[in-house]
């Protein structure tokens, strides 16, 4: 029971850090290669404690950060369920791939949310994108064994402290 | 998966009942995406949800202003002396080209009574401070941390010390949302200070340029040429500063050139802008005389200095 909560807080605190993350401002050049947080942890914790992420709570948690940033309502939700689905269906697999290709994994997921959301903004009629717009893919990738390493540790270390 | 399944046969696998559960998200999904498109329920629901939002705002911010006041204590004296002593030349220019623009106006001023020119050119402004949030890195917005409670309205031409930045486009209690004239979605009516010649610059989704299509190959424009707002339109008032021309080439047509603009105004993240509070006369006979009485609530709340504009 204990160790539930320490595992919840390490959700939601994770999940509001996301949140964070995706609002914080960088510099010009940096904007482009910010990557979607929110999924790579929703990654993490599909992979890792399945039972905090159903599609419904990723379809809200979409919406809370469709309301942060103004952009349509729905498009980060739908955009999250995909996602989601992808990574639950592939979770055994995953699970048990080395680091890398894990990355490699999480390159071809968050490549794929670009397809989609390039489909979105097409159909409500924004379709002229940059190139660097393909870029944060990439930071994504990079980003991903580091996501997986430090909340891996924050999770271990709640359970350490309580048993 | 750690769930256990008592039902003794489930109506579906739990493979499609995924699949079928998947479908639906996404179609309401797509059903909200083409009521928000249509209707705007994003903004109504971002008004009620904004005691959530603004703090969001404020607490993303954190980091940035903590950095830049960090590097406001860490500058030298030196470095600090210099720039006050700029800052203080600068004022001085300023305070010099003010004092003879204050008789060119009050001749103005003489001159427009006698003409029976009921137009007043006096600027209702009010500072604002950009928050540094970045909901977006391919739409041009900044928010700006002020709102409806501080009297801002949608449409309001937001300028900073070299032009114009951009319009108010969603307004919460506290905080509110500039388009900028970059924005993909942005267009405004420009003309040309030389020549007169008027265009519509839209944004095309760098941050330093804007872009002039559909002008006549044979019109008068060259590279350096000065664009300000036409006030057609009536979205921005006429005679700000917009941008310089910088090339110009025909478009792919062949039929029409295309000018490519530098935006006059810093839009890479000034700290501070101007909300315009008045918005452009509109063009058709002058209102009727105005009605006497308190003002309304709202309007006007912090209007600490007017500037006038010669």
């Amino acid at each position: 029971m204990n160790r539930l909560r320490a595992n919840d807080w390490l959700f939601w605190g994770s999940v509001l850090a996301c949140y964070l993350l995706q609002l914080m401002p960088l510099p010009q050049a940096l904007l482009p290669l910010k990557p979607w947080w929110l999924a790579l942890v929703l990654m993490y914790w599909i992979l890792e404690a399945p039972d905090y992420v159903s599609l419904g709570r990723a379809f809200v948690l979409g919406l809370v950060g469709d309301v942060l940033a103004g952009e349509l309502l729905g498009e980060q939700a739908l955009r999250l369920c995909v996602a989601c689905f992808i990574l639950m269906r592939f979770r055994a697999r995953l699970r048990f791939f080395p680091m890398w290709q894990q990355a490699l994994a999480a390159l071809a997921l968050l490549a794929n949310d670009r397809i989609v959301l390039f489909a979105i903004r097409a159909v409500s009629g924004e379709a002229a994108v940059p190139a660097s717009y393909w870029l944060a893919p990439l930071t994504g990738m990079i980003a991903w064994p580091w996501v997986f390493l430090l909340l891996d540790d924050a999770r271990a270390r709640a359970r350490v402290r309580e048993s | 998966m750690a769930l256990t399944r008592n039902e003794p046969a489930p109506l579906f696998s739990p493979d499609t009942a995924n699949t079928l559960r998947l479908i639906g998200y996404l179609a309401l999904a797509i059903g909200l995406m083409v009521i928000d498109h249509r209707n705007d329920w994003l903004t109504r629901v971002r008004y009620a949800a904004s005691a959530a939002v603004e703090p969001m705002y404020r607490l993303a911010a954190l980091p940035s202003r903590v950095a830049r006041s960090a590097g406001d204590a860490m500058s030298d004296r030196a470095r600090l002396n210099a720039r006050n002593a700029e800052l203080e030349r600068e004022l001085l220019l300023a305070q010099a080209r003010l004092n003879r623009l204050q008789s060119v106006r009050e001749q103005n001023e003489r001159l427009q009574q006698l003409l029976d020119a009921q137009r007043s050119l006096e600027l209702g402004v009010q500072l604002a401070r950009i928050i540094d949030v970045d909901t977006d890195p391919f739409r041009h917005r900044v928010v700006i941390d002020a709102g409806a409670r501080q009297g801002v309205a949608i449409g309001e031409a937001v300028l900073d010390a070299h032009g114009v930045m951009g319009q108010i486009v969603e307004v919460l209690p506290d905080t509110a949302t500039v388009m900028l004239i970059t924005d993909p979605a942005h267009a405004l009516p420009v003309k040309s200070e030389r020549t007169g010649l008027r265009a519509i610059a839209r944004g095309n989704g760098a941050l330093d340029s804007l872009e002039l299509s559909n002008i006549p190959i044979s019109a008068d424009i060259k590279p350096g040429d000065k664009l300000v707002t036409s006030g057609l339109g009536g979205h921005f008032p006429a005679g700000f500063p917009v941008g310089t021309v910088r090339e110009i080439r025909n478009d792919a047509s062949g039929m029409f050139a295309l000018a490519t603009v530098a935006p006059s105004a810093a839009l890479d993240r000034s700290g501070e802008v101007l909300i315009l509070h008045n918005l452009p006369d509109p063009v058709g006979p002058p209102a009727p005389a105005p009605a006497e009485g308190p003002p309304a609530p709202g309007a006007q709340t912090s209007d600490p200095d007017p500037v006038k504009r010669p």
